[in-house]
Parts: structure tokens; sequence; C-alpha cells
């Protein structure tokens, strides 16, 4: 440790970027060896939508090609994870038991998603500071108060970011500027809107990023109903590649 | 009627001549000092019914209470020490805990019941503790086990039930119970037998100051324990107050 420090004097990205090869010990991915790629959250007039492929790649082969990568935490709480997924596994697991406690304590409160962002950000950024990083790249949605829809991520940093629209992994480089594009300027989303975009940003997501496949589940979170539908299939139409020459 | 232990029952860790262990013994009449409460179990649910005896007016309303949640789909009664109570119920807590973090699936009731009969009765072997002065009731309802029910008496040995009792009405309880025919009923019928059972046995004279509560998990609650739910508690008490009006009828 001490030797790391004489020799990273004065050039603080090495601590910052949080490369494999920089931490001590066995090098290792920087995005985590069991990867789930792109989560993009939308929040709408009365609710939030979350989706997500369904795959979780180990290296270059497509692993794991069902897993439903959006979550449900409770009936008022839904979270898509992103990032090494063997982290989201384990913060999921730690929240679930956080619910049941809350659920044992019966005082009638109960874990709302902006107090759970919170948590998130704390454990993150905590993780970080210790150099142990988890590279989760969480969305968490869901209805504040019983009818505010409150849409958050939060990366592996522990930096959150409230917003209508919420992505990790690629969905952030590609659908996040298409639906900042379709934003209505005075006001929110209607479902159609949101539920049209999700379709229209996987299908984009599909195409571009080489580490998805086009199966993808949505949950929807709304004061009366969180639940994950799907599993949807990313349109798909390569009838482009005819005309593709000169490679 | 009770014996005395002369001698005999200064520790848990000493028999008398006649083998018993005062020390459980009198745990025991602590429990037989406390309200009732009652478990039984239907179809596909399980009720816990509690004689809250209001103590002091000046309570909160929810003072007290006898009941627990200990996981999604498993609750608690108690008969007995409330101090004591509130400690087994952690312990119950934590070994749910424990178990979902090692087989990431709930507990299942009979090997909760077991480590908390075990709990129980290790402080029944030592002269450095005293036994829980407890009555524990525990009650689970899932889609592969079904509706589920155990008592732990304060020696530590545990069983499972179709209906049990423990507190100051046990054996009047006990005997209304044995009139119906419990395993066939649906939730509604359980809820209203629960009610009409804690109402018949409360003690006119002594406690008529109590307060119903009941703990209810099964399939119509999609199981998840709830505590003193509005509308099925509701009809517990009216089924109660129905059932106790009708038999002052009849004793006139």
């Amino acid at each position: 440790m001490a030797n790391d420090m004489l020799t990273s004097f004065g050039r603080p990205r090495r601590f910052y970027n949080l490369m494999s090869a920089d931490l001590p010990g066995t090098r290792f991915p920087a995005s985590g060896i069991t990867p789930g790629s792109s989560v993009l959250g939308i929040r709408f007039d009365g609710g939030i939508l979350v989706s997500a492929d369904t795959l979780v790649t180990y290296g270059n082969l497509a692993r794991y090609q069902n897993v439903d990568r959006v979550i449900k935490i409770s009936d008022s709480v839904l979270l898509g994870g992103g990032g090494d997924f063997a982290d989201i596994q384990s913060i999921v697991r730690t929240i679930d038991q956080k619910i049941i406690n809350d659920h044992c304590r019966d005082d009638g409160a109960s874990m709302k998603p902006m107090a759970l962002v919170n948590w998130l950000t704390r454990l993150l950024y905590g993780r970080r500071s210790l150099k142990q990083p988890l590279k989760a790249e969480i969305i968490v949605a869901g209805i504040e108060d019983g009818c505010r829809p409150y849409l958050s991520a939060v990366d592996a940093r522990g930096s959150p970011f409230e917003n209508y629209v919420a992505a990790s992994g690629f969905a952030r480089l590609i659908a996040v500027p298409l639906v900042r594009e379709r934003k209505p300027i005075d006001r929110d989303f209607s479902l159609k809107e949101a539920s049209t975009l999700i379709r229209d940003c996987m299908r984009i997501l599909y195409y571009r990023d080489t580490r998805s496949i086009a199966q993808y589940t949505v949950g929807i979170c709304t004061p009366d109903n969180c639940s994950i539908k799907g599993p949807f299939k990313a349109e798909e139409n390569w009838a482009i590649a005819d005309h593709v020459s000169g490679y | 009627m009770s014996t005395i232990g002369t001698g005999y029952d200064l520790s848990a860790s000493q028999f008398s001549p006649d083998g018993r262990v005062f020390q459980i013994d009198y745990a025991s009449k602590a429990v037989e000092k406390s309200g009732t409460v009652i478990g039984i179990r239907g179809k596909d649910c399980v009720v816990l019914a509690v004689e809250e005896i209001v103590v002091d007016k000046l309570y909160e309303v929810d003072a007290a209470r006898r009941i627990f949640t200990i996981e999604k789909n498993i609750g608690m009664a108690i008969a007995g020490l409330m101090a004591d109570g509130n400690f087994v119920a952690d312990i119950a807590r934590q070994e749910a805990a424990n178990f979902r973090q090692q087989f990431e699936r709930t507990i299942p009731l009979k090997h909760l019941c077991d480590r908390v009969a075990g709990y129980i009765h290790a402080y029944t072997l030592y002269s450095a503790v005293r036994p829980f002065g407890l009555s524990v009731i525990f009650a689970s309802w899932d889609e592969t086990d079904g509706p589920q029910l155990y008592k732990i008496e304060p020696s530590g040995t545990s069983f499972g039930y179709y209906a049990c009792a423990s507190g100051k009405a046990k054996q009047q309880a006990k005997t209304e119970m044995e009139k119906y025919k419990f395993a066939d009923m649906s939730t509604d019928e359980l809820v209203q037998s629960g009610g009409k059972i804690i109402y018949q046995v409360n003690d006119e004279v002594n406690n008529k100051d109590f307060r119903f509560e009941m703990g209810i998990v099964g399939r119509e609650t999609n199981g998840v324990h709830f505590i003193n739910h509005a509308s099925w508690s509701q009809l517990a008490i009216e089924a109660g107050k129905a059932a106790k009006t009708a038999d002052g009828d009849n004793e006139i």
C-alpha cells in the first residue's frame, strides 16, 4: 500500500478510474466478471418504466440469457441492475432482508425509493473509498409518499442522479440523449410516450451494443401496480445488411 | 394445591426428589397469569388470537403487544413475561434472517421452531440463568407446506398443533376448541372462530377491560403475516361480541 502511494503520488486518476490493474491483487475486468449491460428508466406522469435486457455476459460469452435484471423490491419500489450482476445480487439480498425487517417492525413505515437511493449512495461511496468497489450501476424507481413517481440512478462511485430519465451502461450514452430529445418541454411523458421510447431505445441499444440481446423485460411502477412485464423481443431488421459494402 | 419446593427450587440445575425441575414449573406459573392466547389452523390459513388485558388505561392502544412478525409469512404470539417475549422474538427473527442468508429462502416453520425451542431449553439447564417465562406459539403459511402451527412450552418442548392455547383461560379455551372442526374452515370462518373463543373465555368479572388482537397468515393474505388487519379483525371482533351477547341471552 505504501509503495502504491509513492508511485502514484501526483497521479490521483489511477485510483479514480478503478481499473483492475491498479488495485492490489488479481486482475479482472473493470466492469466486473459477469456484467449486465444497459438499464433504462423513464419517468412518466403516472409512474416509472424501467427496462433492461435479459443478458449477463461472461467475457465475450453470452452466458446467461434469461436473467431478469429488473427486480421488484416492494409494492412501491423497483430496481434495475446494471454492472456486475454478482454485486447486484448481493445488494438485492441485503435490501430484501431490510424489507423483511421493516415488515417485522410493523410500524407503518416502509422503504421509500429516495431512502433506498440514499442508502445505496452511502454503500457504494463507502466501498469506493475503501478501494473495494462494488461494480454495480443501479437504477431505483418507485412511488414516493403514495403518489409521486421517483427515478434515480446510482453509479459504482456512489453518485446519485435523479431525473426523468436514468440509465446505466450504453443506455447512458445512446438512450439518454434520445429521451431528452423527445421530452415535452412543459410536461411529463405520458405512459404511451414512455412505452414507445422504451421500445425504440431497446431496439437501438440492441443494434449498437454488442453485449446485448434482443430480449428484455420492463418493470412498471405506479401507485396502483408494481410489476415486471415481459420478456419482450426487440425489433430487429437486418435487411439493411444487404446494402452494406466496402469492408 | 401448589407444591412447596423447599430447597430444590432455587436453581434450574437441580432436580427435586420427585423428578421435577421447579424453576420450569414456576416459569409455567408466570405463563398462567398472562392473558389467553390461542392459535388455530384452518384449511389454508392460520390465526393467532390474543386476549390483551388492559392493565393501565393510560397505555397507548398498541402497548404490550403480544403478537410479533418474525418473517414475511411467520407470526408469533406469546403468553407470559413481555420482556422475555420481546427477547425471544428477536432471537427468532435472527434465526430466520441467518437461515435466509445461508439458504436464500424463508425458514421452514418446523426448523425455526426447533431452533427457538432449543434456545429456550438451553436456559433451563444452568443455575446462572433463569428459564424464560414464556409459552410461544408460531404460525405460518406457504404454498408448499400449507398452514403450520407450533407451540413451545417453558421447558423447551415443542409440538405441532391443529389448535393450541396458553395463558389464563387455557383449559377453557381448549374445551371450546374441541367443539370446532378447524381443519376444513375457510379464512372467514376461522377468523370468526378465533374471535368467538377469545370473547367467550374472557373473564367478564375480573378482566372486562381487554383488547382483542389477531395475527393472520394464509392464502388470502398472499402468504404475508398481518397483525390486526383492519377488515379481518373487525370480522373477528363482531363474531366475538355476537357470541357473547348470545351467551348472555342464553343465561337468562
